[in-house]
């Protein structure tokens, strides 16, 4: 488990952020997580909670919708990268796949893989090579290289993003929301795949998720944000079998999903009650 | 009958002139989705400058050289001073922008070339070729025509085989995808403007020579802006289909419709007739469709 102290051995670090948008929309506030070398981490909560704002706060792609990072710091790799560009980002081997995947919807399957390829100046007679590696992962895209990326399936583009950001071939991909309107058995296809990414090519992942039961059961560990706050965090086992974790995202309190405060005002209210009762 | 090809031949032929204009605000558009209401002085900029330098005495490819290497500065000029400070700025704030350029660059070139019109002389005769009967077409034009086709073959070439061209096409199909995946998207604007300010010479030259180059030949933008509606903003293929059609039309309507009702179609024609098509197909003849999410 990671303790908050822990000391910057860690491949990311990201050290009480906050975020505003367009100056007054404060998104994040004081938010801290660590990846390790090779790790799987989860970043989850409900939808507005600030994952994604995290994330692009982490990648730098948060200034082009007027956002920036009002306070703390972001290591990578020892390094402090909070006022970095995405182009440097990339090319040091930190990469995002965006919420909703964002692939080059005019481009070919195949080219929409090259683009990353070219940033890192892959020498010409090494791009089939390159590519043949993706395809490893992901034989789907192999058969659909040369459709247009826009004409593939959901779970298709997703595979399409998550390839993209591989070419890069990056230490870190800071993946938002991959389950996102997939089929539960494309979900588990990608995270599969994220698994065997991380075992084989040593990539770390820090994935934004809202599907909390599925993310718990691959990533190594865990941060639970809600609006704006990392309320938890810790082992992504010991987060699974955490009762308010069960109740507030895992559905298990057989009421739906509540949010982590409601979780704790209800038992709050159980024990009151069981208090007046004895 | 050779009356009429005479009027449509020649109209075609006078429509892929405004192409070569309108390419430029194609290329400019799908890189950034601004209109660059610059594309004119541009145009004009170019010109002047091959005139300049080739009536200090240097020699015709000299010129041309010099005339690139200018416009190419004055892309990546435009990109350094205004562009990269307008980074998460409105498309209108952009375009404001590209209009205070066109401003700038036109006072420039009266401040430095001061107002006369200069003679441009490509060498080209432009001597009426008989093709059949009394239609001829003019060997300026064929001329001019195959330049576009050059020009069109070359851009294709550049998008579709080069490295660039995949970061641009990329760049054109989601700014932020590209931006996240590391695309150099500072230098991409550089190099679009300066193949705007390529496109822009040609566009100059050929211009210039037919016209003479002075003040009104920024005014050819005018004309080109129809042909960019018509063709759906992001297509090259659509700048050069565009301009043809609307070459036809604006000198068949001249010719056929202006004889009953009065003279002076050509200036409104191209806009009815861009306006026409884009109600009935709104994103214009070759207009993007927009590729449905799955
Ligand atoms: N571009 C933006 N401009 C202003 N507010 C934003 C922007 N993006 C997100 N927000 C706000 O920030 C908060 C967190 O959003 P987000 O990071 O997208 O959450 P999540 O990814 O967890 O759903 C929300 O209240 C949202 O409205
Ligand atoms: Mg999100």
């Amino acid at each position: 488990m990671i303790e908050a102290n822990e000391p910057v051995t860690a491949l990311l670090a990201v050290n009480n952020i906050e975020v505003v948008y367009d100056s007054v929309i404060l998104a994040v506030k004081g938010v801290s997580l660590t990846v390790p070398e090779r790790g799987i981490v989860a970043l989850l909560g409900a939808n507005g909670a600030g994952k994604s704002s995290t994330l692009k706060a982490i990648s730098r792609i948060i200034t082009t919708e007027r956002g920036e990072i009002t306070k703390g710091h972001i290591t990578f790799q020892g390094q402090d990268i909070t006022n970095e560009s995405p182009f440097h980002l990339v090319r040091g081997g930190l990469i995002q796949v965006l919420e909703g995947r964002f692939v080059f919807p005019h481009l070919t399957v195949e080219e929409n893989l090259l683009v990353p390829a070219y940033v890192r100046k892959v020498a010409r007679s090494q791009v089939r090579q390159e590519l043949e590696r993706i395809y490893a992962y992901f034989p789907r895209l192999k058969e659909r290289r040369t459709s247009q990326a826009g004409y593939t399936s959901g779970g298709e583009q997703q595979m399409v993003a998550i390839g993209r950001a591989l070419m890069a071939r990056p230490a870190l991909i800071l993946l938002d929301e991959p389950s996102m309107g997939l089929a539960p058995q494309i979900v588990e296809e990608i995270f599969e795949i994220v698994q065997d990414l991380n075992r084989k090519e040593a990539v770390s992942f820090l994935v934004a998720e809202q599907n909390t039961a599925v993310a718990l059961r691959y990533a190594d560990f865990g941060s639970i944000l809600e609006r704006g706050r990392v309320v938890m965090s810790g082992n992504a086992a010991e987060l699974s079998a955490n009762e308010e974790v069960k109740e507030a995202y895992l559905g298990m309190s057989g009421k739906g999903p509540m949010s982590f405060r409601e979780t704790k005002r209800y038992h709050l209210r159980k024990r009151q009650f069981a208090y007046r009762l004895a | 009958m050779e009356f009429f090809l005479q009027v449509f031949v020649s109209g075609l032929l006078t429509g892929l002139m405004y192409s070569l204009v309108a390419i430029g605000f194609v290329l400019i558009y799908k890189a950034s989705g601004v209109f660059n209401f610059a594309q004119g002085s541009m145009v004009l900029a170019a010109a002047l400058t091959f005139v300049s330098f080739h009536e200090m005495g240097l020699g015709f490819a000299v010129s041309i050289v010099l005339t690139l290497v200018v416009m190419v500065l004055l892309g990546i000029l435009v990109e350094r001073v205004a562009l990269r400070h307008l980074v998460n700025a409105s498309l209108i704030t952009l375009f404001m922008a590209t209009v205070g350029l066109a401003s700038i660059v036109e006072g420039l070139a009266q401040f430095v070339w001061g107002g006369e019109v200069h003679g441009l002389d490509l060498g080209i005769p432009d001597d009426a070729l008989a093709i059949m009967g009394s239609f001829t077409v003019s060997t300026f034009d064929l001329f001019a025509a195959g330049i576009a086709a050059v020009l069109v073959t070359g851009l294709a070439l550049f998008f579709n085989k080069t490295r660039t061209g995949l970061y641009l096409r990329s760049i054109a199909d989601s700014p932020v995808a590209a931006l996240s995946v590391g695309v150099p998207m500072s230098r991409m604007l550089a190099v679009v403007w300066a193949t705007a300010g390529i496109v822009a010479l040609v566009a100059g030259m050929l211009w210039g020579a037919r016209l003479g180059v002075q003040f009104t030949l920024s005014v050819v933008a005018l004309k080109a802006l129809p042909v960019f509606v018509l063709g759906g903003f992001t297509s090259i293929t659509g700048a050069i289909i565009g301009g043809l059609l609307i070459g036809a039309v604006q000198n068949l309507g001249e010719i056929y419709i202006g004889s009953i009702i009065g003279w002076g179609l050509q200036n409104w024609i191209p806009y009815a007739f861009a306006l026409l098509v884009l109600l009935i197909r709104p994103s214009g003849l070759f207009g993007e469709k927009t590729v449905v999410r799955v």
